[in-house]
Parts: C-alpha cells; structure tokens; sequence
C-alpha cells in the first residue's frame, strides 16, 4: 500500500454551467417528441380511410373534464415544486398528492372511456384503421401517464416518509418538467383526436 | 496554489483474480471502461458482418454458384446490414464518444455514469437478441431462422402472412432494444458536453471532436425515435392485429418507408459526423497545423445535421411521388454537398503547407479525404432522381453507400483506432503492420467498391442470389469478390496488430503524437478519475499552451 496526494487549488474558478438534470430531460422531451410526431402523423395521414365501421364521428366524445383534470395537474405540480423550493415541505406533499389524483382521474377516465368503446362500440385495435391508430396513439399516451404516475407516487411515498427535502427540489423541477411534457402531448392527441379527426 | 490536499490510499499492485476483474467489468460505470466495452462489442460484430459479407460475395464470385440457398443468401444480406449499422458502426462511434469526450471536455466521467452503463447493456442484449434468432427464430411454426427481410424490413413482406415465425420479431426487438440504449447514449453525450466541460472551456474553445459528438447526440435524439416508433406499429401490427402496415384494411406500406428512411438518412450522419469527428482531430495532429476554419467547421456541422433531417425521401424517388415531392428532395439532397464540401476544404487546407507526418491514423485519414469524395460525387449523380429511376436498387447503389460507409467511415474509425489506442492501452501498435493493414485494406476496398459501380450500370439489382452468365456482370463480380480477400486479410492484420501490441507494444507514454487536446494531459491509460486536478483552459489547444507558454494559443483566438 502506498498513498499520495492531490492537491487541491484554493479557489474554484467561478465557472457556471447548465445543470445536467434539466438538460437531459429536455433531450428526452425531444426523443419523446419525436416518437409522438411519428403516431400523430400516422393518425392523421389515416383519418377517413378505415374500410369499415365504427368511426370516429359515431363513437369519439371530447373527454373534456378529463382534460380539464389532466391540464390542472400541471399547475399543482408547478405549486408543489415551487413551495418545496420555498422550502415548505408540507405544502409540496399536498400540491403533490393533488398531482397525483389528478392524474389518477384522467387515466381511470381513459380506462373508462375505452371500456365503453370496446363493449358498446365493438371497436379494438384490430377492427378497423382508426381503431388502430386511436389505441396506439391514445395508449401511446396513456403510457406515458402510467410511467408519470409511477414517478409521481414513489416520490409521494418518499415525501409523506418524510424523505423529500428543500434540497430536493431541482430533481423534483425536473421530474415536474416531463409531467409538463405529458399535460402537452394531452393538446395535441385532444386536437388531432377529437377535433381534427372527427 | 495548493495549500490543501487530499490522500488517497493506493490500491495493492497486485493483479485482482480473474473473476473478481471480469465482476469490474461488468458492473462498471466507468466511462473509459464503458467505452472500451462498446468498441469491444462493436469489433466481435465487425467480424461477425464482414462473415456475412464475405459468404455473399463467395456466392456471387460466379454465375449459377450454389455456395448457400437463395433463403440463406436473404438472411445473410439482412444480418449483414443490421448488424454493420445497429451493432457495429453505432456501438463504435458510442464507444469511442464514450471515452474521449468526458477526457476531451476534462470531466471525470459522462453526465450519467449508471445510465451510461444501462444503455451499453441496453444495446449489447440488442446484438444477443438478434444473433439468437439464427436458434430461435423458428418459433412454433418450423419456418423462420434468422430475419431475412433487409435491413430496412419494408412492408407487406413483414407482416404475419409472409413472414412466419420469428424472425422479424427478433429484427424487431432487437433494433428497438439497441435503439433505446442509443437514445440513452446520446442523452448522456449531450448532457457530458453542455454540463461537464472543465473551467475555461466555452463552446467556442471545445475540442472539434466534442463539438461534432454533440451534434451526433442530437441527430440521434432525433431520429432514433421515428424508427422506435415504427418499430412500435410494427410488432402493434405483428401481434394485437393491428393494420398500419397493411394494405388489405387500407393500410399503407409508403408509410412505413418513409418512417424508416426518416431515421435511415440520419443516420447516415449519425455515423459520417463522429468520422468528422476524428479527422477533425487527427490531420492537424500530423500535418502539425492548428485546424483550419474551426468556427466554420462547427456551422458546416450543424448545417449538416439541419440539412440531413431533410433528405430522407431520396430512398424514394422510384415510389412515385409528387413532382414537387421529388423536386424538394433532389434540391435538399444537393444542397446537403455544400457543407461538405466545405468540410473537405478545411481539411485540406489544415494539410496545406503543413509539416505532415505519414503515420498510420494519418494514412487512414488521406485515404477517407479521397474516398468520402468519390462517395459524396456519386452521391450527388443518385440524387438526381432521373438518374435515381435508372439505378435505384442496383449495385451502383451498393457501391455508393459502401464507399461512404466503408471508404468514408471506417477508414477514419481505423485511423482513430490507431490514434488514441496509444492512450486506451499504454502501448504503441506497431506502426509496419499499422502500414501494412492500410494498404491490404486500401487495395481491397477499391477491388470491391470501385469495379462493383461497373455490374449497378450494366443493371445487377442489389440482393439477387446469383445471376445468369453472359450479361457482362461475370468479370466485375469475380473482381469485387477478390477484393473482399483483401479487406479480410487487412482485418485480420489490425486484428493481430491490437492483440500484439496490447501485450508486447513498447510504453507509449501520456502524449505519444505531441497532440494538443487533454486526453493526452494525463497518463495511459489514464486513472479513473482522469484528472487529479481539472485542468483549465484558455484556448482550443489547451497543451500547446502548456508546452509553449511563450506563444500561448489565446493570444490569436
């Protein structure tokens, strides 16, 4: 065994740069972006041309107050995130836990909505056109809710254990900045589904 | 300056048992360990694509030859171009990003070591999965093997009915599974270069190397996805019945060619930027000359990688689009020769009046200059799409994009192979096979890609099992398949060359090439904290100022 030594410099040079966090979930927006480009243009270039029935007219009802939940989801998270940085602690878990419900509202909807479609309507991802590609870019959706979710709960567990700290709240900003994404991607499937596609 | 210091106790000298060494290996987050990982994983599929090739090649050396089934000729064509795309070239260029771009930015690792080391396994069960196939493909239905579609897979021919068993599936999971690790990569890369970089170093003073790695992130980023989209209606359509891709229910097989080519022009990029990337760092090293036009290097970048995501239709010209469509994307494709014509200028004028040293990296990097020309000019004559309706899927096809990809790509990537295993393995190569292995190579390479334009124009369609005799293609193809000798014959000089030296190669100390960028500032192969104290810089050639203080870089910058 032999040691030796580093030194240390005295001063830090004052050097700031763009913290990794924030920048890597803004290339994973970017990636996710791309994916959802490819589904909607896939919608959209196949609206009309289902061979058979149902269509999207008969069947699609705009999911408003799940639209409703869903965007609101993003103005808890955005006031839970900004009283933990504030470093009010309690306040976080209950914005938070808002969050949450929120999200659970709108994914139980969408469960329900699809249930409605498969038994009332007869409509599967193997009917028809439109049944494909409204499960998939739907779902596509759904998903990513479910992983949101899954993230939102486990830091819940961790807030209401009392683990989540003032300290904590860049990587809750930046776990808030894809439950953003998520609230977008809803505009857009909402526009290209229920509006542009009936 | 130092007033404080900390002690770290040293680790015995003596070697860990073997177990105990391969459990470092893999349970690594070591960037430099990671990167050397993926360039292993990359060369294990380098030979298991140039196998591939070569049975192609000894099938076609003569009309009527029945060296493999017209099936197994289909399985070998698209393993071949799967596997050089997703489990070579991408692995290569990941890896050697990997280890020099936190070294080159004078980080101690990449922004996210753990993710870095899920998305190497990531793309390493990928290669598993697909080379699996060739066991377990068949599935229940006794009918598949290895995929057999191409490697850009087009609809109808991978839907259920006419692709049985699981072969696509394999394809498919394969390239989706690797194309995660690749999105994570390129997540990582981006985030090392914008967050990680040493004091002093903005991003006009980052090595070209890092620079154009960061626009390689971004390509990918962005194209990787579209294809893992595709991939996701894909086995939609595969297993829950979907109808994407299938015409019957109105379906629409264009769509998933342009999905596919969506990613497949980028990448393209994703593979010839990183090739940038490394002559960008080694010609100025041996012809002793800063690199010439450095900003206009990084805009010429970023304009091919603008320009790239707007190509991609010229895979298409013969479905028959628009002719607005065919317009847009003759003039795109064209335009995309400007700014690397540029790049080549830089290059050349780097070279001019330099005092240049012909050492092995340095031949391989002369050579790709030549090559990544003739590639770029028979790359303008298909984008012109009258041009492209005369020879879209024939062997002047082949020959082009193997010209770019083997003359253009791979040349660099030996080059830098012999550049930086100096500083990866402590050793020097030994420069006579390094020469040796070049000139196999060179002589082989325009055996194979110069005299296989000759059968594209004399009208040989691309992946045809054999061909009848007496159409003029006889004399070219025995001359391509000669060629492919010698590329095999040079591999396996490099091949031995790496073993050798790994093992007997003299010491190459920390700064062999007298090079100017960090990773030479610190010793080889360099500890695991790369640097003991992060360096500073002031310039773009950070150890030139170091070794000429009187004539420091910043004084011009």
């Amino acid at each position: 065994m032999s040691a030796f030594s580093i030194p240390v410099p005295e001063h830090q040079p004052q050097w700031n740069l763009p913290a990794r966090g924030p920048v890597a979930m803004y290339c994973l927006i970017a990636a996710e972006a791309a994916i959802f480009t490819i589904f909607v243009v896939a919608y959209i270039f196949y609206v009309g041309k289902s061979a058979t029935g149902p269509q999207p007219a008969t069947v699609l009802h705009a999911p408003i107050f799940l639209t409703v939940c869903l965007l609101s989801s993003s103005l808890t998270i955005h006031i839970a995130v900004r009283s933990l940085r504030k470093g009010n602690v309690g306040r976080f878990a209950w914005w938070w836990c808002g969050t949450v419900v929120l999200g659970g509202i709108f994914l139980a909807g969408t469960a329900r909505e699809w249930r409605h479609l498969i038994y009332q309507d007869g409509l599967t991802i193997q009917t028809n056109l439109f049944g494909t590609t409204y499960y998939s870019l739907v779902g596509l959706h759904a998903f990513h809710v479910v992983m949101g979710l899954g993230a939102l709960t486990l830091v819940l567990a961790f807030a209401i254990h009392g683990d989540v700290r003032p300290e904590h709240s860049e990587r809750t900003e930046v776990l808030s900045m894809y439950w953003h994404f998520v609230d977008a991607v809803w505009v857009v499937v909402f526009t290209v589904v229920y509006i542009i596609g009936r | 300056m130092s007033t404080a210091s900390i002690t770290i106790g040293h680790a015995s000298s003596e070697r860990p048992p073997l177990v105990e060494t391969l459990h470092q290996w893999v349970t690594t987050v070591d960037h430099k360990r990671l990167g050397v990982l993926y360039i292993l994983y990359a060369l294990i599929f380098l030979v298991f694509g140039g196998i591939e090739a070569t049975i192609m090649r000894i099938q076609l050396i003569r009309p009527h030859n029945d060296f493999v089934s017209p099936e197994v000729f289909n399985r070998m064509f698209t393993m071949h171009g799967t596997t050089m795309i997703f489990f070579a070239a991408m692995p290569i260029v990941f890896g050697f990003a990997n280890y020099l771009v936190p070294l080159m930015v004078g980080a101690r690792d990449m922004a996210f070591p753990r993710l870095n080391a899920f998305s190497f396994w990531l793309s390493a069960f990928g290669g598993f999965l697909l080379y699996f196939s060739f066991l377990g493909g068949d599935g229940l239905y006794g009918a598949g093997n290895a995929p057999d579609v191409g490697w850009f897979a087009y609809a109808p021919l991978t839907s259920q009915t006419f692709s049985l068993g699981h072969s696509t599936d394999f394809w498919i999971l394969a390239v989706f599974v690797s194309g995660l690790g690749s999105m994570g990569t390129a997540i990582n890369i981006v985030a090392t270069v914008l967050c990680m970089r040493c004091p002093g170093m903005t991003l006009g003073k980052m090595p070209l190397l890092a620079w154009l790695n960061l626009v390689m992130g971004g390509l990918v980023i962005l194209s990787m996805s579209p294809l893992t989209a595709a991939q996701l209606m894909l086995l939609i359509d595969r297993y829950l019945g979907g109808h994407f891709f299938d015409a019957q229910a109105g379906g629409s097989a264009v769509l998933w060619m342009h999905f596919f080519w969506i990613f497949g022009h980028p990448e393209v990029y994703v593979l010839a930027i990183p090739a940038f990337a490394f002559a960008s760092e080694i010609i100025p090293v041996f012809s002793r000359k800063a690199i010439f036009g450095y900003p206009v290097m990084v805009a010429a970048t970023l304009a091919i990688g603008f320009i790239s995501m707007s190509v991609w239709a010229h895979h298409m010209f013969t479905v028959g689009m628009t002719a607005a469509g065919n317009t847009f994307f003759v003039l795109s494709t064209m335009a995309i020769a400007v700014p690397t014509g540029i790049k080549i200028f830089n290059w050349l004028a780097t070279m001019w009046g330099g005092k240049i040293q012909f050492r092995t990296p340095m031949l391989f990097c002369v050579a790709f200059l030549f090559q990544f020309l003739i590639a770029g000019l028979t790359g303008i004559m298909l984008s012109a799409a009258p041009f492209d309706w005369q020879l879209s899927g024939s062997y002047f096809v082949v020959a082009h994009f193997h010209y770019v990809i083997v003359g253009g790509i791979l040349f660099t990537v030996f080059g830098a192979f012999y550049y930086w295993f100096p500083k990866m393995s402590g050793r020097m190569y030994n420069e006579a096979l390094g020469k040796l292995h070049f000139w196999l190579f060179a002589i082989g390479f325009h055996l194979t890609f110069d005299f296989m334009h000759i059968p594209g124009l004399l009208g040989m369609p691309r992946r045809i099992y054999t061909y009848e005799p007496g159409r003029g293609w006889d004399i070219w193809n025995l001359i391509v398949t000669i060629g492919v000798f010698f590329q095999a014959a040079g591999t396996l000089v490099f091949l031995g060359n790496l073993l050798w030296s790994k093992w007997r190669g003299v010491a190459a100390g920390s700064d062999p090439w007298d090079a100017w960028t960090l990773e030479w500032s610190t010793a080889s192969p360099p500890p695991a904290y790369n640097f003991a104290v992060l360096p500073e810089v002031r310039s773009r050639r950070p150890l030139w100022d170091l070794k000429h203080p009187e004539d420091p870089d910043w004084h011009y910058e």
